[in-house]
């Protein structure tokens, strides 16, 4: 049983060491049976755990090795396997292994084949280690592990500087959020005396509502959330992490790696729940992030952007959900949008690949013709995270916004302008990208492609999993069971216990709510076709002259710039300085000030050699005189 | 070991350390390089006498073996000091040791 457990992470590992030290001499086909079949292998047992899931609950935590063992600190290398942990092993391997075997054929002609899949195994084993560890130090491992592959793959192409300094970028801004989240964890170790799940959340469950040591906790690990999952202000590196290759994008930054930290928030629910000032906090940042990601998304006009923003506008979402209590709601969520947000970046992928390298879909437009398969699909993720139901994005958004409304109606009208502008900017991609003329070179046109089946095989699973994904948790509303949530429950049961005071929303005001969203999408919809099918707008160069309020949008409000201003410059000043004065005067002059007295010292008593022998005797001689007399003296 | 009943420790300790400076001063005021070598002799003999006259003084003949070894040491050491005034001798043509004054600084 154990066994099957530790199998679990530890075949991507093999993975990862087979491919990264034989890269140079394991053959692509190999590669192309290694790199997707450990993880494959890796999601069969994830299955069997699930299936025989009571048989592994008995004792959720699964013992393997005491780690550290100093006086009064302990940990031990425990593996938790609890619904919320097998959801995500589920969906880290499942996921994973579809965009695997994607990249088999997305990644063909790339000479990094190998390292490609290396790292993509290495990533699947620290994403495992963060979802399965049964204390906060393991989870912070794989934390620091998923950053660590993120910022290869983001530079996977290092021979482009601008790509390097993406990477970069991703890696310092992920730094800030992790320094919260240790300093998070110091924090708990020095209240709670352990850093396990099950003793931390024991203890805490005894302290009163508004603890303020509970608080600063909670603040600390959602910095950390923050940076890992690009919510306000740390979110500016997940739009530049687009450099990476499109399956990378699919599985780090969309479906799995960015959704840690809405995990770890609702692996540790019950310390939010018994801070409410930080749920306030969490609230106001979800909310302002899902709103201003998708007014930025509206203006940009690279493919793989738009569903950056959209991806971070998506998070918001969940962290806006988590912070009502609608924590079940915000993983049902998080499971829709690893299917149809991975949809979607590989339909991109393979729209990318159509055109050869081509990202802005000011040069698409007509693809509907050559590409039906992914037209299709696109247009599935595109309905999906537009919430139409019965798709999944339907019911997992229609949880969040019904809890939001529970809490407080100025939430569920902020999530609800959010929805519309995520089903605006999504159909003015989608038909910028397939309706309309094709704009791109005339080279182009005749080179455009339907990709090969082991792409669109992907497109076709993850299709059927974003419009069918809504069933693992239909609402009472419609006559479902709410399966994801009774299996959820245990984890959330004492959290929902704190929460849920209020009253829950009547069948026929959510009937209403449904209507209300869905008559905003159709509306929205009708725009987005009048305003760029109809009038063809939107295709403006970059430089042409714009309305104010647009022209603040498409630069992304300038953010970037701000932070340029207020971080990054100061510090590269800073450093100059330092350079100047510390590194150069200071540093430099001790060293070199070394070597010149040596220098001075030698021209000034180099006379003493004379070449006189009588000279030398009497130096000699005089010598041995002085050491005689400090031997008496002494 | 009558003659160490008349004469005093003191007088052997007296006269070597005349013997020895003699030496000392030699070495330091002469020019000539067989002098200098003659000045070393003289200093090594004084320490010489000193060993024997305090291996008597101490009933220790540790000290006189110690002479013999010395003598060995200086007579080889003479005879490679020799050499090396020959040699110079042949080069320079001269054995004042202020004509060697080529390697300096």
């Amino acid at each position: 049983m154990d066994l099957v457990v530790i199998l679990i992470p530890l075949l991507p590992l093999l993975g990862f060491v087979i491919l990264g030290l034989g890269y140079r001499i394991i053959p692509k086909r190999i590669t192309s049976i290694i790199g997707p079949g450990t993880i494959l292998i890796s999601f069969i047992f994830s299955l069997i755990i699930f299936f025989n899931f009571h048989h592994f609950t008995i004792s959720p935590v699964h013992h393997f090795f005491s780690w550290i063992n100093i006086a009064g600190f302990s940990v031990s290398f425990d593996f938790l396997i609890d619904p919320l942990s097998i959801l995500m092993m589920l969906i880290v391997t499942g996921v994973g292994s579809i965009i695997h075997f994607y990249s088999i054929s997305y990644m063909k002609g790339d000479e990094g084949y190998n390292r490609f899949f290396s790292y993509m195994n290495l990533f699947i084993f620290f994403m495992l280690l963060l979802v399965m560890g049964a204390n906060y130090l393991i989870l912070f491992i794989g934390w620091e592990g998923v950053g660590l592959c993120s910022y290869l793959l983001i530079g996977f192409w290092f021979k482009n500087q601008e790509f390097n300094d993406a990477a970069k970028k991703a890696f310092i801004m992920n730094r800030i959020g992790d320094l919260g989240f240790l300093l998070g964890m110091f924090l708990i170790f020095t209240t709670f005396n352990s850093l396990n799940y099950s003793e931390v959340f024991n203890q805490a469950k005894n302290l009163p509502v508004e603890n303020s040591t509970l608080i600063a906790i909670t603040l600390l690990l959602l910095i950390g959330a923050c940076g890992k999952s690009a919510q306000i202000p740390l979110y500016t590196w997940l739009p530049d992490a687009m450099a990476g290759p499109t399956p990378v994008s699919a599985l780090i930054h969309a479906a799995t790696m960015v959704t840690a930290g809405v995990y770890m928030v609702a692996r540790s629910n019950i310390l939010y729940a018994l801070a409410p000032a930080t749920m306030a906090i969490m609230g106001i940042i979800g909310l302002l992030t899902a709103l201003f990601a998708a007014i930025i998304a509206i203006f940009q006009n690279d493919i793989k952007k738009i569903l950056a923003y959209s991806t971070i506008s998506q998070l918001g979402y969940m962290f806006t959900g988590l912070s009502v209590g609608a924590f079940t709601g915000a993983i049902f969520h998080l499971t829709t949008h690893s299917f149809f947000k991975a949809l979607l970046f590989l339909a991109a992928g393979s729209v990318i690949h159509a055109l050869g390298g081509t990202q802005d879909i000011r040069n698409m437009g007509g693809l509907k013709k050559s590409l039906p398969k992914t037209y299709w699909s696109f247009l599935i993720g595109t309905l999906t995270i537009a919430g139409i139901p019965p798709l999944a994005g339907f019911f997992s958004k229609d949880e969040i916004l019904a809890k939001a409304f529970e809490s407080g109606n100025a939430i569920w009208f902020f999530l609800f302008i959010g929805t519309l502008m995520t089903a605006f900017y999504m159909l003015r991609l989608l038909f910028l990208t397939f309706n309309g003329e094709f704009r791109g070179t005339i080279d182009q046109k005749n080179h455009l492609h339907e990709s090969p089946w082991v792409m669109i095989l992907p497109l076709i699973l993850l299709g059927l999993l974003s419009v069918f994904g809504g069933v693992i948790n239909l609402p009472e509303l419609v006559g479902g069971n709410t399966g994801l949530e009774k299996f959820l429950s245990p984890v959330f049961a004492a959290s929902n216990a704190i929460m849920e005071n209020k009253q829950p929303v009547t069948h026929a005001t959510g009937w209403i709510l449904m209507g209300i969203t869905l008559l905003g999408v159709l509306v929205m919809g009708n725009l987005a076709f009048v305003r760029y099918i109809i009038r063809q707008k939107g295709l403006l160069p970059d430089d042409a002259k714009k309305p104010f309020l647009e022209l603040l949008v498409s630069k992304k409000f300038y953010i970037d710039d701000l932070y340029d201003i207020l971080f990054v410059k100061p510090v590269l000043w800073l450093s100059a300085f330092f350079h100047r004065i510390l590194e150069v005067r200071l540093i430099d002059g001790i060293v070199n000030g070394f070597g010149d007295l040596v220098i001075r010292t030698g021209n000034t008593i180099r006379y003493l050699q004379t070449g006189n022998t009588g000279f030398y005797l009497f130096m000699m001689i005089l010598g041995i005189i002085l050491i005689l007399l400090l031997n008496v003296a002494i | 070991m009558p003659a160490l009943n008349t004469i005093p420790i003191t007088d052997y300790l007296i006269f070597c350390s005349i013997l020895f400076c003699i030496g000392v001063i030699g070495v330091l005021i002469k020019r000539n390089a067989l002098v200098i070598l003659m000045s070393i002799e003289l200093m090594i003999n004084s320490i010489n006498l000193l060993l024997a006259a305090f291996s008597a003084y101490m009933y220790d003949p540790a000290g006189q073996i110690f002479v013999f070894f010395i003598m060995v040491v200086a007579a080889a050491e003479v005879a490679i000091g020799l050499a090396i005034v020959v040699l110079i001798y042949r080069t320079t043509h001269s054995i004042d040791i202020n004509v060697l004054n080529k390697l300096k600084w």
